[in-house]
């Protein structure tokens, strides 16, 4: 061995502490730049409507809640929460409803059609969609659905189906054809074959992918700011309400906008992945 | 009584014919096993005795009853998958115990059934237990109880031991024989392993190209292979070939020497022997060593017959090595002929 | 039931809902562009293009992707290979970075309008630090071009997270012995990220690009929180079209002016990154 590969081996750690380093303070850096404005948004949310709009900002929040009160008594905006919890979990239901019956086919089922089925479905995800809301404004007046949560969940299930698709097809392709194969042998239909052997073990992922439909309805603004007008959900009362609303209010409805997002993505973390491994496919 | 008859069976897959009419019965009580390389149509086959694929052509008999327009649940079969199939959301009792609930037995014959098939694959102490929680062996031994379970006429099983390491498909191999001798149901074995075949089968079919070339015991099928295709699938190392040139009546030439042979209206004809059916002797065929590997008991010698490669296997005593000479003398009531036209086997 | 017909009756459903509620709205927005009550007529694009404002708002829209995507991809391919490295905390650090997810652009804008407005955390800190004495406004009319980085700034902190799930689930998706392999032919991890990761990601990078630009062209709810009117953007324009101008058939001709732009950007992305026929994984 020469000197010099005997002068290099101290340096070695070096650089490697050194990256680490780097490393680290890179995933921390990272980390803060998303949870600090969400900070920030708490520290408004828990502070008294005088404090928020007064000057300095202290960077603690008091504990005060005042703003969320002032929220809480403003006029038409638990109606607006309430509007948002009802279309968002209606579209919940009907995206998984009539989403998942196509998945199942999709993974377990050669047929003709296929491939443009598919398209459609693709097409849809890469489709400026809440523009369609201005049509149907239009033929919701004339079927009398304008202005209900009913039919904002309809435009909200469109938005939300290629994704229940998508998941529930990666879902089922998961489970092996095997296990309800089996099923059928030992006296199963298809349909006993489903929900005793297929259900129990996608109930979990399907949840996931409900949740997700919740999430895209709970936060679509452009839709909903369109096709509802009395019955506003949170999202489209706030932004009509932009440029005339203190700003407390403003900060306290946007922090409850915010705190389901926190809950649901923790939820369906183990499933975000999975999905779009197979869903590029 | 569960004889399975299989009449004009035929299957395509769009363009793809996977099964040309088979015709096939199997006896009540019988191991049959189907055996033959990936893609010959034997799970196919097997999948259309189960249900579980529609015959684009015939019938399938079970017990005296058409059974192809009915789905698996009315066959009075159990199968045992590849990949064993165990439900990961049951416990394993409630896995045995499957068919038996949806058949709605009451809770206390389920029990009674569950256990005794249980301690007939000796799983008694895994019953609490999740499929997560069993070894590969385990989990084959909760398959096939839960077949057992459904004291089914007719067993079915597709590759049940391919997943498991070469000790334990032994054991379960030997196993399984005496498991399933003792239910006395008519059993069906997808196996492209041909040792499991000569071990387990009460009859082989072997297959190819989506035909049953041969069905017979596993030693008519190891001594008198019905085609050349049997001849060199089956037997480690298979047959050697080597042409036969007619020299006289009933008398061929080969290699040089002139051998009996049938009497036959065309020649060449193949000559076939098997490796371990040839002794080292004064006269016979001149063969040039090239490769000698020791087995243990035996030696395989592969050597040069006349430009073709042909194997010996000899006593593990005798010293050869590479580029020696033998003479290798086959044993005379243990050759066979084939015709290269209809590759099929002369008397 | 006949096997045959099963697939059929299970994508029924799916098929009949996008076509009610994507196909048809579809047809009714492009009958509504080309129309004005009396037959075919190109009258709304001309009205909708010769507006004074639309070449601003094209140019904003266009100038908002083309800053914020580019700076999008590197930061979540940064943050996806960081993530892979991980061996502890992975779970943590990706459920931190995925959040704003979840959080929709509305209250993205309002979580950076509480750190910009006059009374925000910017001036607080700015002030603490003697920078400033007095809180200035920051997002004026003056101020162009801070208002321009903070709607920026709000747009990658929001949708990062989307392609940082899709690389990541990627990612996932290429097979170990690929490095091992160019580790053992003496590759560097610099290399080995441009010669294996990048090439072999590209159905990931298809999928994320398209579906962040086609979000890029939609972003509406951000802009109104931050900059109001000061900054029109083209979804800006078109609700603004059915609302306070209430001229539907020029919103609809926006809303195809938005369609065209995002069709011709995901052809791009699809001819720019397509994978050769039999080099997929």
């Amino acid at each position: 061995m020469t000197d010099a590969t005997v002068a290099e081996a101290p340096a070695a750690p070096s650089t490697r502490s050194a990256g680490r380093f780097l490393y680290i303070s890179g995933v921390v850096l990272l980390c803060a730049w998303v949870l600090v404005p969400i900070y920030f948004l708490l520290v408004n949310t828990l502070s008294s409507p005088d404090t928020v709009n007064s000057f300095p900002k202290p960077l603690f929040p008091e504990f005060d809640f005042g703003s969320l009160a002032f929220f809480a008594q403003f006029a038409g905006m638990l109606t607006a929460l309430k509007n948002s919890v009802l279309t968002a979990g209606m579209t919940m239901i009907m995206s998984i409803l009539i989403g998942a019956p196509a998945g199942y086919a999709l993974s377990r089922f050669d047929f003709r059609g296929k491939e443009l089925f598919r398209l459609l479905i693709l097409l849809t995800r890469a489709f400026p969609l809440p523009l369609l809301a201005l049509p149907l404004a239009v033929m919701f007046i004339q079927t009398g659905l304008d202005d209900t949560t009913f039919g904002l969940a309809l435009v909200h299930t469109t938005l939300a189906i290629p994704f229940a698709v998508l998941i529930t097809f990666s879902l089922f392709s998961g489970i092996p054809l095997e296990l309800e194969e089996a099923a059928w042998t030992l006296g199963c239909t298809r349909l006993t074959a489903f929900t005793k052997v297929v259900l129990p073990l996608i109930l979990p992922g399907i949840t996931a992918s409900a949740i997700f439909a919740f999430v895209i309805s709970w936060n679509e603004v452009f839709a909903a700011a369109v096709l509802t007008i009395e019955n506003r959900t949170l999202t489209a009362f706030l932004l009509q309400n932009l440029d005339t609303s203190p700003l407390h209010l403003k900060f306290a409805g946007g922090f409850i906008l915010v705190v389901p997002a926190l809950i649901f993505i923790f939820a369906v973390r183990k499933y975000l992945f999975a999905m779009w491994g197979i869903a590029n496919r | 009584m569960a004889e399975i008859q299989i009449k004009n069976v035929a299957k395509k897959f769009g363009a793809y014919q996977a099964l040309h009419d088979i015709n096939l019965t199997i006896a009540d009580q019988e191991f049959m096993v189907l055996l033959g390389a990936s893609g010959c149509g034997k799970t196919t086959l097997l999948r259309i005795i189960c249900g579980l694929e529609t015959a684009t052509e015939g019938e399938v008999w079970i017990g005296g009853r058409r059974v192809d327009h009915l789905a698996p649940k009315d066959r009075g079969i159990a199968m045992v998958f590849q990949n064993y199939a165990v439900f990961p959301h049951l416990t394993v009792f409630e896995n045995i115990g499957f068919g038996l609930r949806m058949q709605k037995l009451p809770d206390d014959e389920v029990r009674r059934r569950v256990e005794r098939v249980a301690s007939l694959m000796h799983i008694e102490m895994l019953l609490k237990r999740y499929s997560g929680e069993l070894s590969g062996g385990q989990r084959q031994r909760v398959a096939v109880a839960r077949a057992l379970a459904m004291e089914p006429d007719v067993i079915l099983m597709d590759e049940p031991l391919s997943n498991l390491d070469a000790l334990l498909r032994m054991e379960m191999r030997a196993e399984l024989k005496g498991v399933l001798a003792e239910s006395k149901t008519t059993a069906v074995y997808v196996t492209h392993d041909q040792v499991e075949a000569m071990s387990m089968a009460d009859r082989i079919s072997v297959m190819h190209q989506g035909e049953i070339v041969q069905a017979a015991s596993p030693i008519e099928v190891y001594r008198n292979p019905a085609a050349e295709f049997v001849a060199s699938f089956i037997g480690n190392p298979p047959m050697n070939f080597l042409r036969a040139e007619a020299a006289g009546d009933g008398k061929w030439s080969v290699a040089g020497n002139v051998i009996d042979g049938p009497r036959y209206g065309k020649s060449p004809l193949q000559f076939a022997i098997r490796p371990e059916d040839m002794q080292p002797a004064g006269d016979g065929l001149e063969a040039k060593v090239k490769i000698v590997e020791p087995l243990g008991a035996h030696l395989l010698v592969t050597c040069e017959v006349n430009g073709t490669l042909f194997r010996a296997v000899l006593d593990s005593d005798m010293e050869v090595k590479r580029g020696d000479m033998l003479t290798l003398a086959p044993q005379t009531d243990r050759v066979r002929w084939f015709d290269p036209e209809t590759t099929l086997a002369v008397a | 039931m006949n096997a045959r017909l099963l697939p059929y009756m299970l994508i029924l459903p799916v098929t009949l809902f996008l076509c009610l509620f994507f196909l048809y709205p579809f047809v009714l927005v492009a009958k509504q562009a080309f129309t004005t009550g009396a037959g075919f007529t190109l009258d709304n694009f001309r009205e909708v293009v010769s507006y004074w404002k639309f070449p601003i708002s094209l140019k904003n829209t266009l100038l908002l992707a083309a800053a914020v995507v580019p700076i999008q991809l590197a930061l979540s391919l940064l943050m996806a290979t960081m993530v892979t490295r991980m061996e502890k905390g992975r779970d943590l650090v990706l459920y931190v970075w995925t959040i704003p997810l979840g959080i929709s652009d509305l209250a993205a804008g309002l979580i950076w309008l509480a750190i910009f407005e006059q009374s925000g955390f910017l001036n607080s800190m700015m002030h603490g630090m003697g920078i400033v004495d007095k809180p200035a406004n920051l997002l004026t009319f003056q101020n162009p071009g801070l208002v321009f980085v903070a709607i920026a700034l709000a747009e990658i902190w929001r949708a990062t997270a989307i392609m940082l799930v899709i690389l990541v689930a990627g990612i996932g998706l290429i097979p170990k012995e690929y490095y091992e392999a160019a580790e053992v032919f003496g590759a560097s991890p610099w290399k080995r990220f441009v010669r294996i990761t990048l090439p072999m990601l590209r159905p990931s990078l298809q999928t994320a690009l398209v579906l962040r630009v086609i979000m890029a062209f939609e972003v509406f709810a951000v802009v109104a929180a931050l900059g109001g009117t000061l900054f029109p953007v083209l979804m800006g324009e078109t609700y603004a079209y059915q609302f306070d101008l209430l001229n539907s058939g020029a919103a609809a001709a926006m809303a195809l002016v938005i369609l065209a732009i995002s069709i011709a950007a995901t052809l791009v992305i699809l001819r720019a990154l397509r994978v050769p026929k039999g080099a997929t994984i």
